[in-house]
């Protein structure tokens, strides 16, 4: 005898209800306390809840048949989403893979003079580029080399492509208020999903094996800062220098690639560095899903239990975590939009 | 009046809203910029202006905090959109140009200095003076060597590689002239292009300007909230309320007969000796004995300076050395106390 039989009766669904059959599929907690040993025990006043109802109706459905519509719906559209998705993403892979292919097959002693120039060239400060150069050989030194290589790959193909995408974006969203009304909430939810339940549906869609997968995990994560400063940024150019390219006959096109853009450079160049740091976030918790990279260690150093592979691996990403952070620091603070400092 | 204006308003009104003709309704019925804030939550930034601006002449546009200046001169180059009006240019309305049209009018025919200066920060003090050139799509060398002539004329010679936050605020608004300057254009539109700067550099710039106007004869709308800069610079002074206009006219006309208690609060508290010029005070010849002669153009202080303050002696007034008229210190004093002060003892 269930809670809320009386309630049917009294409502005189007991015929839509249906007969109470012994067949209908038990519901979790049922089984639970089946499992248990003891016969379920009906509380004094049990939570109205879908399992509770459908003890006493049968034609309501079970919780489970909840989870189990959504599943069905998402493999229905399965697909037709992969008919679809799957080419325009195919690129992505490739990138990927032929990153991954370029890191590793360049030998060392190119790869690191490479890395070094790039950080003085972009930061042009000593301390920094001595920084990373030790970093790398550190990480060497331990053998680690390698995976760091891999992460930076993915790194270096999930930012670019983030920027490339992002930049537009975020100018079409400070041209329109319209735009950015509909696109803000999207990138609320891009940051406040927890990073594991982007992979879900993912998983679903294309295969473990295939590089895009954790490719497009990334991109999704790290692209909303670039995408928001951009917009910022551009919002924040002086009103008053925009005025004036209009009051001088600029074209919108003029106006934004000589006065826009250069003005709103240092913000973009900021959310470029969040886009790297978010990346890397990423890029550890996507080796769930097959990326390579240190993440791969510190995954096998809790899975089991191998305390110093996971340390290692750890220190090495926060190594490359300040190593990136620094360099596009310091590149961003090199550009002086307003030579004030002269 | 036989000279086409330049640029002429007509019945040009504008008002800040969602339902901008609605409201104009009620506003053409009589409805006050007070109550229309109030009742119906929209600004009404301009009401039926009817200015013309003749050519090579400095028009200012006189008023105070709010009373719409920067509105009226955004709409010359359709900064701003009217709500209902003509603006004619040339004679040719700015409301019916094409996108096209309009920006081919922005880049050859009207520049504009800003109150903030609005120099591109990330561009050398050159590159701003070139950029109306560049966005014309003008070559390097032209570009070059127009910005480095207008630098030059302004005082800046020197200063061309440096950029707009290495500068004081006198010498940005330098740069901003240049910039005006090199699109060489007729019109020149000026909202209160001096007012950020000190006194000093004010005077100097305002010096600078007339000098250029002496030169260069361009049709120059000037904005203002300030009735010495006013007197000095304009040849027709518009005086706006409120977004309308209380009175127009040739300014020594309007200082000896303000039309309203608006205009007579304003230009209670200026100095008229610097101000009024022979020209407003002398009256036909009639006497022959003559303390001395002066010239129209001079002001009644030097004139006081020259009498030491007697007020029984006459001189002669003449224009490029032929004699136009007398002056009497008589009048000349009179002249100097305002109407305010007179009715009120
Ligand atoms: N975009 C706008 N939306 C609503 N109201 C506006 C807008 N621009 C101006 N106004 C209103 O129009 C009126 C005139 O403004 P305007 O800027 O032309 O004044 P101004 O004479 O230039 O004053 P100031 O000396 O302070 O520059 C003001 O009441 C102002 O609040
Ligand atoms: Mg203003």
């Amino acid at each position: 005898m269930a809670f809320y039989d009386g309630l049917f009766k009294t409502f005189g669904m007991s015929n839509w209800c249906g007969e109470k059959s012994s067949d209908a599929p038990m519901s979790m907690a049922d089984l639970l306390a089946k499992s248990s040993g003891k016969e379920a025990e009906g509380e004094f006043f049990p939570f109205p809840s879908l399992d509770n109802l459908s003890e006493s109706c049968s034609s309501i459905i079970q919780s489970r048949d909840v989870t189990k519509g959504i599943e069905n719906g998402f493999l229905a559209a399965k697909p037709a989403l992969k008919n679809v998705l799957d080419p325009i993403t195919q690129p992505l892979s490739w990138m990927l893979d032929g990153a991954l292919w370029l890191f590793a097959s360049t030998p060392w002693f190119i790869m690191v003079p490479i890395l070094v120039a790039i950080s003085w060239f972009a930061s042009k400060s000593k301390p920094v580029t001595i920084f990373v150069l030790i970093s790398i050989m550190l990480l060497g030194l331990v053998d680690h080399y390698d995976v760091a290589m891999q992460t930076l790959s993915i790194i270096f193909v999930c930012t670019s492509i983030s920027v490339m995408l992002g930049v537009p974006v975020g100018i079409a969203m400070s041209k329109s208020d319209r735009l950015q009304r509909s696109v803000v909430p999207i990138l609320d939810l891009l940051q406040t999903l927890p990073t594991f339940v982007y992979l879900i549906p993912l998983i679903f869609l294309f295969s473990v094996t295939e590089s895009k997968l954790y490719g497009i995990a990334i991109i999704l994560y790290a692209i909303v800062p670039v995408i928001r400063l951009t917009d910022l940024g551009i919002r924040l150019v002086d009103k008053d220098v925009i005025e004036a390219a209009n009051a001088f006959g600029m074209t919108s096109r003029q106006r934004l690639t000589g006065v826009e853009l250069p003005l709103a450079l240092p913000n973009i160049m900021a959310g470029i560095n969040q886009t790297i740091m978010m990346s890397l976030a990423m890029v550890v918790i996507a080796s769930l899903v097959s990326a390579p990279g240190l993440g791969v260690n510190v995954l096998r150093g809790i899975r089991n239990l191998e305390l110093g592979v996971g340390i290692v691996a750890g220190i090495g990403i926060v190594l490359l975590a300040v190593i990136l952070d620094r360099v596009s620091k310091a590149a961003l603070s090199r550009v002086d939009m307003t030579h004030m400092k002269h | 009046m036989t000279k086409t204006p330049k640029v002429s308003l007509r019945g040009l009104y504008k008002i800040f809203g969602a339902d901008d003709q609605a409201a104009l309704e009620h506003v053409k019925a009589g409805l006050s910029k007070d109550d229309l804030l109030a009742q119906h939550k929209h600004v009404l930034g301009l009401q039926d202006i009817n200015v013309d601006m003749q050519a090579g002449e400095i028009t200012v546009v006189m008023g105070l905090s709010g009373s719409g200046k920067s509105t009226l001169i955004r709409h010359l180059n359709r900064l701003i959109e009217p709500t209902a009006g003509e603006i004619l240019v040339d004679g040719e309305d700015v409301r019916k140009l094409s996108e096209d049209g309009l920006r081919e009018i922005r880049q050859t025919r009207m520049s504009m200095v800003f109150q903030k200066f609005a120099l591109l920060p990330h561009r050398t003090v050159k590159q701003n003076a070139a950029m109306s050139l560049k966005v014309r799509g003008m070559d390097e060398a032209t570009q070059d060597a127009e910005a480095m002539k207008w630098l030059e004329r302004v005082g800046l010679g020197g200063y061309e590689n440096h950029y707009p936050a290495q500068l004081s605020g006198g010498m940005q608004q330098r740069v901003g002239i240049a910039r005006a300057l090199t699109a060489n254009t007729d019109i020149m539109l000026m909202d209160e292009a001096f007012s950020a700067l000190d006194p000093l550099i004010r005077t100097d710039m305002q010096n600078l300007l007339l000098e250029l106007q002496d030169e260069l004869h361009k049709s120059i709308v000037f904005i203002t909230h300030d009735l010495d800069e006013a007197l000095k610079l304009a040849d027709h002074l518009v005086i706006l309320k409120d977004g309308a206009v209380v009175q127009q006219g040739e300014p020594q006309g309007i200082l000896l007969n303000p039309a309203d208690p608006y205009i007579e609060d304003f230009v209670s508290d200026i100095n008229r000796a610097r101000v009024l010029r022979v020209q407003s005070v002398m009256q036909p010849i009639t006497g022959t004995e003559f303390a001395g002669d002066v010239d129209i153009r001079d002001n009644l202080e030097s004139l006081i300076g020259r009498s030491e303050g007697d007020t029984t002696l006459h001189y002669r007034v003449t224009e490029n050395g032929e004699p136009v008229g007398e002056l009497n210190m008589r009048d000349l004093v009179k002249a100097l106390v305002p109407r305010l002060s007179s009715t009120k003892s």
